[in-house]
């Protein structure tokens, strides 16, 4: 009933007209394929400047296992920030289930046992740092960035504390064989990055609970008063944020042989970085895992390009905020196109509707 | 006592349209130097509109404003400040962290040199805050450690800085009590002496007979009288100007309602909510509905919200079908069948950015989902129905909240709760952002959901809207039950009389 009928009160299609055609980059797949071409762009410049140097298999699967690590943690941080948060801990929750994971008892259980109580470990140790970050952010109402950045702070502190400062070896060798196998001729490592975005993506498009993280992140009092329990869905954001971190530990632990207090430093900055360029809004509600995966893909692309080309990591850091900056303000300028595409009216609709009640407060002071 | 009778302002033929509204329909208004002029009509007349025009933060479609005799166009706030209009609204526009002095220089701070001059600022400010008599107020505290009563002042203070000439003051005492009510009639008093006019908006019948000169009464958009005085227009006249509307709206009939005599399925027992509800108690049986009528502030949508979880009563009890439902608890009252379609849709209710579909359905994921898993096909199936049942449009499921219209995204959230099968149904202010044609087909709506079996509570500011409404009416004042009546034992007046005189016990004989 998009065109008004003859039968049609003429009070009630204000609204009906439809949107013109969407044009380009202003839909979600619209906006990866954005992200896709910078990736080919970067791929081409690649191949032109280091040529077969970069365009080799071994030379991807180098790109791809280096970005298996941040991918993995980005993944849960898109869940995060969609619902509305941060997680400014992830580096310091890595470092930290490292850390517990090769401790010389759990080492030494592990060899009685199975090396999957080392995997288990870390998991749990970022499962209950994670819930810990969530229970003072739902309940404590804890604002998340502080929360987050004292987690970071006390985790990583809890990881020298724990390693007394040492990095301690990984010992077990079927471990490490399971972990360093190539099984189709792929890492690992990126097989487990690419089951972790396969069930994020999952996860988040085909089931209540990312239903529900969106609707969180989007509007928590419309949320709340739809009946979600909105208390309880962010501490499992951060739980499952923080059993991210846990898999990124195994896969720091299997790629460097080690656990280490020093693992995973800053990466909550390339995780936070690539969840933005990926399309995901800082202030919640909106959101993909493709562009996530796609943002980190982007940031390795990029240091390996420099790297082939002898650039110093001073100036791959350089050209990573120009890109932080020049992706987001693109985005704003795509969403703000979408926006006035979208309501042809001249008086903004809050405004509007606000203005005829008569006891609504009043405007903004001048 | 009006030292200056030369007209100030002068408002004519003012026009105001949003979409789809027209907010005003032709107000004049002229006041006076020196006068309080007091603006008086109900939830929705166009108040708010009209003071925002005149602070030029709304530009009129049609009209003529002229300011000392010339017309003028106040095309933002600047231009209306400059002229010596200043608006102090309900909800103050202070910057809580920042000092009294800072506030009421704000925008205009006191320079030399690009240095500021805190000094000079405090002074200013301890000289303004003296001829409002308050002088108890520090010019370095900061304004969030403040009464309700003082950040006023400083509003004011603030106002006088500019040397306004023109005062609209948005319902001043309705954070006030008695005390205090009384020195803002005094600071108004040595401001009108002065030969400051004084636009006063307020609902207390009794206030404006005190401290008002002459009243403009505005109804559905429209001055419908002015230049009464304020001392002795009976007040019986005041109310009948201010209700009789024009606009008709079509309720749906309620003869066939059903007999009484089932049980009630929402029952409400003392409930308290400190500041807001007084041991409020009420009952509404399958298929009815129940008004709640009373001012902003008389504790209405707090009454609701205790019902829903969403605001914890610190005593009483609510019960859904006999079961006792957990205070504070939003998610259990829903489990138990309760839905509320709240005050604030978009902010409240909505998710503006997401499509029809996923807001209709976001209170009945588990029932899409197997094992988690979303059907999304089920899901618009099940919304589409939906849309089609409420002639909700467009249909298409697909399109973002943000561009419907307001009848519109109230229907989206209507939908939400009918696809719930929700049993008691509590509406806040349905119609609110409505337009005129919408509104009947939300009022048949409601109508048709209890005829379902629903239990309906229905919390308006529009009299003759609970009144069309409803079955039965609650009538609230400061968070107590007033009066409790069938719908059609009461009139608009007699309603208006209550709520405005606050008077505890319901007479036929004052009334009317």
């Amino acid at each position: 009933m998009s065109t008004p009928t003859t039968q049609a009160p003429p009070t009630t299609s204000t609204a009906t007209r439809r949107p013109a055609a969407a044009g380009f980059l202003s839909g979600p797949a619209g906006r990866n394929a954005g992200l896709v071409i910078a990736l080919l762009i970067l791929c081409v410049v690649g191949i032109a400047t280091a040529g077969d140097r970069f365009a080799s298999t071994d030379n991807l699967l180098t790109i791809l296992r280096l970005a298996a690590v941040t991918g993995v943690v980005s993944v849960g941080m898109t869940f995060v920030i969609i619902g509305g948060g941060i997680d400014l801990s992830v580096g310091a929750l890595v470092a930290l289930s490292s850390v517990w994971a090769t401790t010389l008892a759990t080492q030494a259980l592990a060899a009685d046992v199975h090396w999957v109580v080392m995997v288990g470990t870390a998991l749990l140790v970022g499962a209950v740092a994670g819930l810990v970050n969530g229970v003072v952010i739902a309940y404590g109402k804890l604002v998340a960035f502080i929360a987050t950045l004292a987690m970071l702070a006390a985790a990583r502190g809890l990881a020298e504390i724990i390693a007394n400062r040492r990095t301690q070896i990984v010992q077990d060798q079927d471990f490490l064989r399971f972990f360093s196998g190539s099984p189709l001729g792929v890492p690992t490592l990126v097989w487990m990055f690419a089951v972790v975005a396969a069930l994020g993506w999952v996860l988040l498009n085909r089931t209540t609970f990312g239903r529900r993280t969106f609707a969180v992140g989007g509007n928590a009092e419309a949320a709340r008063l739809a009946g979600i329990r909105v208390q309880r869905h962010t501490v499992a954001l951060y739980v499952l944020s923080g059993v991210t971190c846990g898999i990124a530990a195994v896969m720091l632990m299997a790629r460097t042989t080690t656990g280490s207090s020093t693992h995973g430093t800053l990466l909550e900055l390339d995780a936070i970085a690539a969840v933005v360029i990926g399309g995901t809004l800082l202030v919640g509600g909106r959101g993909t895992i493709v562009g996530t995966v796609l943002g980190v893909l982007i940031f390795t692309s990029l240091s390996n390009v420099f790297t082939l080309n002898n650039l110093s990591s001073s100036a791959q850091a350089v050209a990573k905020g120009v890109i932080i900056v020049a992706a987001v303000l693109l985005q704003q300028r795509v969403a703000a196109g979408r926006r006035q595409r979208r309501s042809p009216r001249a008086v903004p609709p809050t405004a509007a509707e606000g203005a005829p009640a008569g006891a609504s407060p009043g405007v903004p002071a001048p | 006592m009006v030292r200056d009778n030369q007209v100030l302002l002068q408002m004519q033929g003012i026009v105001k349209t949003f979409p789809g509204v027209r907010a005003l329909g032709g107000v004049d208004l002229d006041v006076r130097a020196g006068e309080v002029h007091c603006l008086l009509g109900q939830n929705g007349a166009g108040k708010s509109t009209l003071i925002k025009v005149l602070a030029g933060a709304h530009q009129p479609d049609e009209g003529e404003i002229r300011w000392d005799g010339e017309a003028v166009r106040l095309t933002d706030p600047q231009a209306a400040m400059k002229l010596g209009i200043a608006t102090i609204y309900q909800e103050l526009d202070l910057v809580a962290g920042l000092s009294v002095a800072d506030n009421v220089f704000l925008g205009r701070e006191r320079s030399r040199f690009g240095l500021s001059r805190p000094a000079s600022a405090h002074r200013a400010t301890t000289a303004l805050l003296e001829r409002l008599g308050h002088p108890e107020i520090r010019p370095g505290t900061e304004v969030g450690a403040l009464s309700a009563a003082s950040q006023q002042m400083v509003s004011m203070a603030r106002a006088l800085s500019q040397d306004a000439r023109l005062i609209v003051m948005d319902e001043p005492s309705a954070v006030l009590d008695n005390e205090e009510v009384e020195r803002l009639f005094d600071v108004v008093r040595d401001l009108t002496a002065d030969g400051v006019a004084v636009v006063y908006i307020s609902h207390r019948l009794e206030e404006i007979r005190r401290i008002g000169d002459r009243i403009t009464v505005i109804k559905d958009g429209r001055t419908v009288a002015t230049g009464l005085p304020a001392r002795d227009t009976p007040t019986r006249d005041v109310i009948a100007l201010m209700t009789g509307r024009s606009i008709e709206y079509v309720f749906p009939g309620r003869e066939d309602r059903p007999a009484p005599a089932a049980e009630p399925l929402l029952e409400v027992e003392h409930i308290t909510v400190p500041g807001h509800v007084a041991d409020v108690s009420f009952t509404v049986a399958p298929g009815e509905i129940l008004g709640l009528a009373g001012l902003v502030g008389s504790g209405r949508s707090e009454v609701l919200e205790a019902v829903y979880g969403a605001r914890r009563p610190t005593s009483g009890q609510v019960r859904v079908g006999g079961e006792r439902l957990r205070p504070g608890d939003v998610a259990a009252a829903v489990a138990a069948g309760v839905g509320l379609a709240p005050e604030e849709r978009k902010s409240q209710a909505l998710l503006l950015g997401d499509p029809i579909y996923r807001n209709i359905t976001l209170s009945s994921l588990a029932r899409f989902a197997r094992g988690g898993f979303l059907s999304v096909r089920g899901e618009k199936a099940a919304a589409r129905a939906q849309t089609e049942a409420l002639d909700l449009r467009p249909v298409d499921v697909d399109r973002e909240v943000r561009t419907l219209s307001g009848g519109n995204q109230q229907k989206v959230v209507l939908a939400r709760w009918l696809l719930r099968d929700c049993r008691v149904l509590l509406l806040d202010e349905p119609t609110r952002g409505v337009d005129v044609g919408a509104r009947s087909e939300i009022y048949a709506l409601v109508r048709a959901l209890a005829d379902r079996g629903v239990a309906v509570v229905v919390v308006s500011s529009e009299i003759p809207e609970v009144l069309g409404l409803a079955d039965r009416v609650l009538v609230l004042a400061e968070g107590r039950v007033l009066a409790d009546e069938p719908a059609g034992a009461l009139d608009e007046h007699q309603v208006l009389d209550l709520v405005m005189q606050g008077t505890p016990t319901h007479s036929e004989d004052d009334a009317a």
